[in-house]
């Protein structure tokens, strides 16, 4: 009967966990950190961007750009009117001259914009059914040029085309973070291995000269490097953890629509709490192939 | 015939004209054949620097040869798969000279080493084996001792406990006596011999001549500048022997 292939609670033993330990857990930790933030960055980019085009799909925004306040009224009323009639539009709405003074007033300061010294644009905000095309704005330009002539329409998702843009490559520098970090981590257990296979290299031979496999001897310093790394892993996971909280208040803290897009959902959260648990298994499968891989070369 | 019953016809370990050098030095050992019998107990000889401890690297299977054929329990060793020389190397015994205890192990643990490698039993069964050998070479007492508290001739009756723990079909032991008082050194010898009555077959470099005629049905290995001295064929083709199966 074989009752283990693997020298089991012996393995503890055999090789001594300092040797294995040492700076190991904390290396982890680091990396297992800095990789929840990476992760929790790009999700919460991720959804910051989903929430916003969801948000201004379909958005079209028409400026009535005339200096006479009266010619203004009259073209941006009758661009209402021509827009509501429209079947591709879902909702229309005048933006009305408060919420424009207040849209303002951050560049112009307080009631430059109602008072009508510096003359405004009338501003139309759009909805239109379905996703915006070039060729549907040109369709609405044609619809308006008739009525109202100093009409500008221009797709909301346009203005954001930039701020979209920065998004998807701070996305991008997320996703190559945490593969550079699991390089490094999978460098470090590599490392780490290579030095304990060092330390360790007359017991490894008695072993091996006792009839023990590679097998049973990458078992033992895979359990090693497992136990470092759940350690490390959780010391990481909550440093983490601990850094996204607080990052997460301070960006709240602004209370810009923007950012308040950018919230974490419980899809997230089990992803980030998925991250240390990939750690362990990086570092468990790395310290199994490095010992393996030197194993090869004795007899 | 399977490989076992044929290595029962041909001898549990066979060289064939083996050569050993390393790297591109000249060769360590030359031309070296002899047939190792089941039950069979030899003493190697030689001056240092003759090569028993290259010979017997590769009957532990620490090193393969640079030519010739070595084969061991009907297998030849030198084209079976690295994958499955483990389970050879499980019936062979080594006793170091160097002893290779594992230093952070107890003498417990390093005499338990064998049985849990090849994890055949239990840890009861593993705790009744281990204690019993270490009362058999007097060494009960010292269970929980690490290899730096015990003197060398304690350390080196721990290694002898370790190689014949788990019963191997072959026991090779390079200098076994060499750090222990005379008496201690029969007692072991003993041992060896209950073991090879058992069909272990036995194979023990010495320097100590006073031990090659404790066992008188014992053959006589003697290796010159890494040549074997077999003028009368007897090492190569010798005469069979009756073995008690193991029971």
């Amino acid at each position: 009967m074989n009752r283990s292939r693997t020298l089991g609670a012996a393995a503890a033993r055999i090789l001594p966990q300092a040797r294995m330990g040492g700076p190991m857990p904390w290396v982890i930790a680091i990396m297992i950190a800095l990789t929840v933030i990476a992760v929790a960055a790009g999700l919460a980019l991720a959804n910051l961007a989903a929430n916003a085009r969801a948000e201004i799909a379909g958005g079209v925004t028409v400026q009535v750009v005339e200096a006479i306040p009266a010619a203004r009224d009259r073209q941006a009323e009758s661009a209402l009117a021509v827009l509501g009639n429209r079947d591709d539009v879902a909702s229309v709405r005048r933006v009305g001259d408060a919420e424009l003074a207040a849209l303002l007033e951050p560049w112009l300061g307080e009631g430059a914009g109602a008072s009508g010294a510096i003359p405004t644009p009338a501003l139309i905000d759009v909805r239109l059914r379905g996703e915006v095309t070039t060729q549907r704005l040109a369709s609405l330009r044609a619809a308006l040029a008739p009525v109202a002539p100093s009409a500008r329409v221009d797709a909301q998702a346009g203005w954001l085309g930039p701020v979209f843009d920065t998004i998807a490559s701070l996305r991008l520098l997320a996703l190559g973070l945490v593969l550079l970090l699991a390089a490094t981590s999978a460098a470090a257990v590599w490392l780490a291995a290579r030095s304990a296979l060092g330390a360790n290299r007359d017991t490894i031979e008695v072993i091996h000269h006792l009839g023990g496999t590679d097998g049973q001897i990458a078992g033992m310093f895979q359990r090693s490097i497992a136990l470092d790394a759940v350690s490390g892993g959780l010391a990481g996971l909550l440093a983490g953890l601990a850094a996204i909280m607080l990052l997460g208040r301070q960006f709240s803290a602004l209370g810009s629509g923007l950012v308040a897009g950018g919230g974490l959902g419980v899809t997230d959260w089990l992803l980030i709490v998925a991250v240390p648990v990939v750690g362990v298994l990086l570092a468990t499968l790395t310290a199994r192939l490095t010992v393996l891989a030197a194993l090869k070369r004795i007899l | 015939m399977s490989s076992d019953a044929s290595a029962a016809a041909d001898g549990i370990v066979r060289f064939d004209n083996v050569g050993l050098r390393y790297g591109s030095d000249r060769e360590v050992l030359s031309d070296v054949s002899f047939t190792l019998y089941p039950g069979s107990f030899y003493f190697l000889t030689g001056a240092s620097g003759a090569g028993k401890t290259s010979l017997l690297k590769l009957l532990y299977l620490a090193q393969r040869p640079s030519r010739g054929i070595i084969s061991m329990f009907g297998n030849d060793v030198i084209t079976t798969p690295r994958a499955r020389l483990p389970e050879f190397r499980r019936r062979i015994g080594t006793v170091f000279q160097d002893f290779r205890l594992v230093p952070h192990l107890s003498a417990f643990d390093n005499v338990a080493l064998p049985l849990r490698i090849a994890g055949l039993v239990g840890e009861e069964e593993i705790r009744t084996h281990v204690h019993d050998m270490l009362e058999w070479v007097g060494l009960d007492h010292r269970a929980e001792a690490r290899p730096e508290t015990l003197s060398g001739g304690e350390q080196q009756r721990v290694a002898i406990a370790r190689a014949v723990i788990a019963r191997p079909e072959i026991l090779v032991a390079d200098e076994p006596t060499g750090n222990v008082d005379p008496d201690m050194a029969l007692r072991l010898l003993r041992l060896f011999e209950s073991l090879n009555r058992l069909g272990t077959t036995v194979v023990v470099a010495t320097h100590d001549v006073h031990l090659l005629r404790k066992v008188p049905e014992s053959l006589i290995m003697r290796l010159d500048k890494g040549r074997l001295a077999d003028p009368t064929g007897a090492l190569r083709y010798p005469p069979r022997r009756t073995v008690v199966p193991a029971q």
